[in-house]
């Protein structure tokens, strides 16, 4: 299927969405972090659809004054062929449904992305840091993180000659 | 009379043991001998991988990515250019499209020597590992002929390559393939078919389908499971589709679809079906041309994302990545192969023996320094 008719059969499915797309990558989708869990199941459960596979989740930050957002790659083993989700977030509280119990590989996937982000997967059964100790503070990835003076009382290193 | 009393124990596996390939450590809730659930705890190896990349140009993120998946450099860089082609848009000149084939054909081998061998430590076996590594070594020896390097390359650049190959190459290969695929059987008989290791590894920690996807384990492990799905062969990438090759797959010869045994069976004929490749790109290979000439001088990709995969030694590697028109990324993640292969490893683990877990572990050949970038 096009993406085009994955498209139409979504937003047939769901006439009340804002179902958008982006500029910058022409095949995806942006739902509202709200809907998002009705799109998931139906994306994963419809017959033509058939998304079994989750195949990467990314979290982006769009800069200090921007939204955050989600974006999942979809794969369909049965029909082969992709979708694109893209949820934008509030910086201030980022949250969205998770869909761990729908994709089993959401959970690492999730986790990581909350461990990076700070993004909240809500009802995730086990959200903590996964790459990262649990005491460390602040989410890396976000454009405005400031790397700490002291882990433990360990000073971190500030010398970052060879990096540009 | 003592109150006799029951409870469930954790043990703790790691980080430093031989059979976690790496700094990994699982804490075990066993009851009894039967393993109840599975924790694993990573990030001992986190590098900032994905940090960095936001810092670097896109030129200075290979080695990085080499770094990441150390066993098979090759391929991760494969699948890196291949990303970055694919937005710059450039066309790659032919000889460079097959040396980079057969480089990683030959990093899969290797790749998989290492699996099998390691595998057949984790249950008890020392010899063949020994022996895998003796051919192992032929095949870094060639890697260093190439380009200096024998684990970390750096060899694959966008657009090009970073060495041509060197002169005696083209033969030393060939004579090496010649070597090799009668040593595929030599594997059979000291481990493949051994009595005790098809004990230890049959019927043992079942991966099924169903499970596999949902989990979104790839390559070889998801093959195990039965399931006909490789990249090279379904979604052609680079010049996959000139060649003729067969997929294995897992069909329970020793015990049931989707056992440890499975998955060791997939990558030992996968081996044979790179040979296949290698030797067919050997002989259609143009002799001439110049290996930089694609190579661009400035690398600033149009504004946009893109999301790209490629089969690995352990699965398909995906890249999303996101530029603004700069010379460094905005987003770089990797989607590694071996992160996903290790989350399912507490939900084929439940009911089976301590001694079981390594093997079932053992099978799935994670590497760490993918699992935790």
């Amino acid at each position: 299927m096009t993406f085009e008719e994955i498209y139409q059969l979504i937003s047939a499915k769901f006439p009340d969405l804002e179902i958008g797309q982006p500029e910058e990558t022409a095949n995806a989708l942006i739902v509202k972090s709200e809907s998002w869990l009705p799109v998931a199941e139906f994306i994963a459960a419809a017959d033509e659809l058939k998304f079994d596979s989750l195949h990467c989740i990314t979290g982006v930050d769009n800069g200090p004054e921007n939204n955050l957002e989600v974006r999942y790659n979809f794969f369909s083993m049965t029909h082969r062929h992709w979708l694109e989700v893209q949820i934008i977030l509030e910086r201030d509280q980022p949250s969205v449904p998770s869909v761990e119990k729908i994709w089993r590989t959401a959970d690492w996937l999730e986790r990581e992305t909350y461990d990076m982000y700070g993004i909240v997967f809500e009802w995730h059964r086990d959200l903590r840091r996964i790459l990262l100790e649990d005491d460390w503070e602040g989410w890396p990835l976000r454009k405005d993180y400031v790397e700490p003076q002291f882990y433990r009382d360990m000073p971190v290193p500030k010398d970052k000659s060879g990096w540009e | 009379m003592g109150v006799r009393q029951t409870e469930e124990m954790v043990l703790n596996i790691g980080p430093q043991h031989p059979s976690t390939h790496g700094v990994l450590r699982l804490k075990v809730k066993t009851d009894g001998e039967i393993v109840t659930a599975i924790i694993p705890v990573i990030g001992y190896l986190h590098r900032c991988f994905e940090k960095h990349c936001e810092n670097i140009t896109y030129e200075q993120i290979i080695p990085y990515v080499d770094r990441c998946d150390y066993i098979a450099s090759m391929n991760n860089d494969f699948g890196y250019v291949l990303a970055m082609e694919d937005m710059l848009a450039i066309e790659v000149p032919e000889k460079v499209q097959y040396i980079r084939v057969i480089m990683a054909e030959m990093n899969r081998i290797a790749s998989h020597l290492l699996a099998l061998g390691t595998f057949g430590l984790d249950v008890g076996a020392f010899t063949p590992f020994l022996y895998m590594f003796r051919d192992r070594e032929r095949i870094l020896d060639l890697f260093e002929l190439t380009c200096g390097a024998r684990l970390l390359y750096n060899y694959m650049w966008i657009g090009g390559l970073s060495h041509d190959i060197p002169l005696g190459f083209v033969e030393k290969t060939y004579e090496f393939l010649d070597y090799f695929l009668p040593h595929v059987d030599e594997y059979n008989n000291l481990l493949t078919f051994n009595k005790i290791f098809i004990e230890r590894t049959a019927d043992v920690g079942i991966l099924t389908p169903e499970v596999a996807i949902n989990y979104g384990v790839t390559g070889p492990n998801l093959r195990g499971s039965g399931v006909k799905w490789d990249l090279r062969k379904d979604e052609p990438y680079s010049i996959y589709d000139r060649f003729d090759f067969e997929i294995p797959v897992g069909t329970g010869i020793k015990g049931s679809v989707g056992d440890c045994w499975d998955r060791y069976w997939v990558r030992a004929e996968e081996m044979r079906e790179s040979v296949k490749i290698i030797r067919q790109a050997l002989d259609q290979m143009p002799r001439d041309g110049d290996v930089r000439g694609a190579v661009p001088r400035r690398i600033r990709p149009p504004k946009g994302a893109i999301y790209s995969r490629s089969e690995t030694p352990r699965g398909e590697l995906g890249f999303y990545i996101i530029s603004d028109g700069k010379p460094k990324p905005t987003r770089m993640k990797m989607r590694s192969p071996a992160f996903t292969a290790l989350s399912v490893l507490s939900e084929i683990s439940q009911g089976w023996m301590i001694s079981d877990v390594l093997a079932i572990l053992g099978s799935l050949d994670i590497v760490l320094g993918e699992i935790d970038r």
